[in-house]
């Protein structure tokens, strides 16, 4: 039998299984560039609007940091630098989560067993895997390149954009590939994969920040650490700004690369195994475990050790921004007035307004954190672990509960010490802000991130069949709309919608009180509501 | 006597297909009853509805007294459950897998786990991703037999087990009931149910079709009988209630239902009778009438 047996069945058996899932993922972000195109026109009419916009922009490393570089101030350049970074960070998403599912998810339900048994070849799954998301990838460029033809665009821009974005996104099915033989979990895999995309955004990031401004003040020239990100090579591709289409061959070296990697390793491991081998361990249960609290942490444990040094490594790199953003600022009246208007009253001083901004994003990843954590308790009801649970003397909310607790003093953990690391780093490149007052203005961020915790919980009560979507779901709404919304221009009553917005802009300002017990009144409503809903129904596979 | 479980009526569906479609199930204090079915019949789905792990749509359910859904807690302290799919966590070894369990349910006996580890051969140090089906079922089998609790539901327990665990299987059983335990057990296996269980009820598309014990149920059914006599037989096959009959002059082999046998032997003692055998069906015939040939009372109603 060829090793390659049956791959097409697995491709239309795995296409069929994605049938809604890919779409949704590719429909919704020509939704989100097609919003991005049309605000970008309606918004920026002109040549002069658009560069006094990008002057001011470009001058803060913040927006640089999560946006990326400007490459010109044409319509199509500024759609760009609106959207290809965030496009970027979503078709990575996809193209990870898909190779997981359909390789080593399928290992773990022992579906891979069976159609292992019905004459499929041992590299059958990972081709099928990596077929689909290669068809996924390029509709989702090509969705790309024709809803910015649809906006009235130039086409050699659209079609690098589309491209940039399906290349980057197979980059990221070739590293997902390589961790779906790695690790023994598809939530470790999943875990590895995303936190690899978090990694070289960081790294794009403050590569972007570090980069060098023209003098006209409408481009930045990213600085080296940019070329070494996988996230970073799609915006160097510069759609709109004298197209690099050579820069399209990185990632698409490294997706070759990392395929190639990933069979070898395939070779050389016995399906549902990692390539660690397992020792003896203990014949008896600590004390620790033995208490829901006790097995939540057990189960919880390694993921969140990765989120907590994640933070404290991002904060690292945000700290020690902040001279930078010092040196960078301080000469430029026009652009101190604006950030001082960001952070909602002048005063302070630009580095404290620059890391009040950065706050927020640290608040989302603590909710990235909750939202897996929390999504454990619908993978142990589908995966029999929850029923081998709650038929014993361990109540329904006892057992949510436990899981709740884990997410809730993770998050605060992790927002404290990347607060904390921050701080650290911009004393050592000589800021003055402060390890315990960016400590504290990262657990400001836990409320919000209490909330995106609520909502987890009320979907997994009321529509557990839904709540993965749910959850993910809510946390790209609560960025685009709090995170983002300024960048968006959307209306103030859309960004209250989400929960970062009310989370007062520490160090900037100082902190207040109310509107954080509010949102934690809030999320302690819904998660008591998730937890009502889920004692009175059925446990669902 | 007092009943640890009783169950009337009980309805449930999912979506448009009906699991329970008003199923009863009664098991009194200290018997061990089985629960048998084809697949899909809804064995299970009464298991869960017993453990309050489902809600039934209709009906009266009661387990040690109690409402299975409202009293879960206190019931689960008071009960253990080995279900038939053992799903544990891979990173967990079986040891800390036993010791979770047995602590989530209020305690177990170290002793006795160490007893029940030897007699399954169990190894405990390993994680719990490496183990096979069998291996995975002996850990819940140990947890749940490790504690002293008094009534057991387990749901197809061995079905991935060895002979040699399946006989450590009905001796750990035998023990716990011998204490005073209540057991539930579903199965597919006959020669199981017929070892340990004093009742039965056999369910079909979530209706009970017959429930006793075995001679009871054996009642019901036909019994094969085996003469040889000194002189020709005749007229057997003119009585009522005989099936099947092959018979040479002197010796005959025929199937006679429960309720005629008496009027036959008085039949056959008119004969020089030399050998007679009788064969009660077995469990396995039982069950093939009420699964195959007749239709479910609920198939006539549709
Ligand atoms: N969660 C569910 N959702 C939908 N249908 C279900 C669900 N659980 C059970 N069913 C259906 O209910 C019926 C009864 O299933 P159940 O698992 O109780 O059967 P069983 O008697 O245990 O069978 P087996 O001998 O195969 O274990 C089946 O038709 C099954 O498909
Ligand atoms: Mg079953």
């Amino acid at each position: 039998m060829s090793a390659y047996a049956g791959t097409g069945r697995l491709v239309r058996l795995a296409a069929r299984r994605d049938r809604i899932q890919l779409p949704i993922w590719i429909l919704a972000s020509a939704a989100m560039m097609s919003a991005g195109t049309s605000a970008v026109a309606s918004e920026f009419p002109t040549e002069e609007s658009r560069i006094t916009a990008l002057q001011g922009a470009g001058s803060s490393p913040a927006v640089l940091v999560m946006r990326g570089v400007p490459v010109g101030s044409d319509l199509g350049a500024l759609v760009n630098f609106r959207n290809l970074a965030s496009i970027l960070v979503v078709v990575a998403l996809m193209s990870t989560f898909a190779v997981v599912r359909h390789t080593r998810q399928n290992e773990e339900n022992g579906r891979a067993e069976l159609i292992g048994a019905g004459a499929v070849g041992r590299h059958a799954p990972l081709t099928a895997a990596l077929v689909l998301v290669f068809a996924a990838n390029v509709l989702f460029g090509a969705a790309m390149t024709g809803t910015i033809l649809a906006g009235g665009l130039a086409a050699e821009g659209a079609l690098a954009f589309g491209a940039a974005c399906t290349v980057t996104g197979l980059a990221f099915a070739g590293i997902a590939g390589i961790a779906a033989q790695l690790f023994q979990g598809a939530r470790a895999a999943n875990g590895f994969a995303a936190s690899a995309v978090g990694v070289f955004y960081l790294i794009r990031g403050i590569g972007d920040a570090l980069g060098e401004r023209s003098a006209d003040g409408l481009t930045v020239t990213p600085s080296w650490l940019s070329w070494l990100s996988p996230l970073g090579w799609g915006a160097l591709v510069r759609p709109y700004g004298q197209e690099r289409w050579w820069a399209l061959a990185l990632p698409l070296a490294l997706f070759a690369v990392c395929v190639a990697v990933a069979f070898a390793l395939v070779d050389r491991r016995d399906l549902g195994a990692g390539l660690i081998p397992d020792r003896p361990g203990p014949a008896h249960a600590s004390r620790g475990l033995r208490s829901p609290l006790g097995l939540a942490w057990r189960l919880n444990k390694g993921s969140t050790i990765g989120w907590v040094v994640g933070g404290a490594v991002f904060g690292l790199g945000i700290g020690s921004l902040g001279k930078t953003v010092k040196d960078a600022l301080g000469t430029n009246a026009g652009v101190v007035e604006m950030m001082e208007g960001l952070a909602g009253g002048g005063g302070p001083d630009l580095v404290s307004i620059f890391f009040a901004a950065m706050m927020n994003t640290y608040g989302a990843l603590a909710a990235g954190f909750v939202i897996q954590a929390l999504l454990r308790l619908r993978s142990e009801e589908v995966g029999g672990t929850a029923e081998a649970v709650l038929s014993t003397a361990v109540g329904r909310v006892r057992w949510v509960g436990a899981h709740v607790a884990c997410a809730v003093v993770g998050a605060a953990v992790m927002l404290a010490l990347a607060g904390a690391f921050t701080g650290l780093a911009d004393a050592a490149s000589g800021g003055d802000v402060g390890v315990l007052t960016l400590a504290g203005a990262g657990l400001a961020q836990l409320p919000a991130a209490l909330v995106v915790a609520g909502v987890v919980v009320l979907a997994f009560g009321g529509l557990p069949r839904l709540v993965v979507g749910a959850a993910w779901g809510m946390l790209v709404l609560s960025i685009a709309c709090g995170l983002l919304g300024d960048l968006f221009g959307l209306p103030q009553i859309v960004r209250d919608l989400s929960p970062f917005t009310h989370v007062p802009a520490i160090p900037a300002v100082d902190l207040s009180a109310t509107p954080l017990l509010a949102l934690t009144a809030v999320a302690v409503a819904l998660t008591a509501a998730g937890m009502a809903l889920f004692r009175r129904r059925d446990l669902a596979t | 006597m007092t009943h640890a479980i009783s169950a009337t009526g009980l309805t449930k569906a999912f979506g448009r297909s009906r699991a329970l479609d008003g199923l009863d199930l009664t098991v009194a204090t200290g018997e061990v009853h089985g629960l048998l079915g084809p697949n899909g019949a809804g064995k299970s789905t009464t298991i869960r509805v017993l453990l309050g792990l489902l809600r039934a749509d209709a009906g009266q359910v009661q387990v040690l007294g109690g409402d299975p859904w409202r009293d879960a807690v206190a019931l689960h302290r008071r009960l253990a459950y080995v279900p038939g799919d053992v799903n544990l966590w891979p990173n967990l070894t079986g040891g800390e897998a036993v010791d979770l369990f047995g602590d989530l349910r209020g305690g177990l006996d170290p002793a006795r786990r160490k007893e029940l580890e030897e007699r399954f051969q169990l190894d405990p140090t390993k994680r719990c991703r490496t183990y096979s089906k069998g291996n995975r079922q002996k850990v819940a089998l140990v947890a749940a037999f490790s504690s002293d609790v008094e009534l057991f539901i387990l749901d197809e327990p061995t079905s991935g087990l060895d002979p040699l665990m399946e006989a450590a299987f009905q001796q750990t059983v035998r023990e716990v009931t011998a204490k005073g335990a209540t057991v539930l057990l579903s199965s597919h296996i006959f020669s199981e149910v017929e070892a340990l269980c004093s009742r039965v009820s056999i369910i079909r598309e979530g209706v009970t079709v017959e429930s006793g014990t075995l001679s009871e149920l054996r009642h019901l059914t036909r019994t094969t009988i085996t003469v040889e006599a000194g002189e020709p037989l005749t007229g057997l096959d003119g009585l009522p209630g005989v099936h099947d009959l092959e018979a040479d002059t002197t010796r005959a082999r025929f199937d006679v239902d429960a309720t005629a046998l008496p009027a036959v032997l008085a039949h056959l003692a008119t004969f020089d009778v030399r050998a007679l055998t009788s064969q009660p069906p077995t469990l396995e015939e039982l069950f093939m009438r009420h699964y195959g040939k007749e239709p479910a009372p609920a198939e006539v109603s549709r």
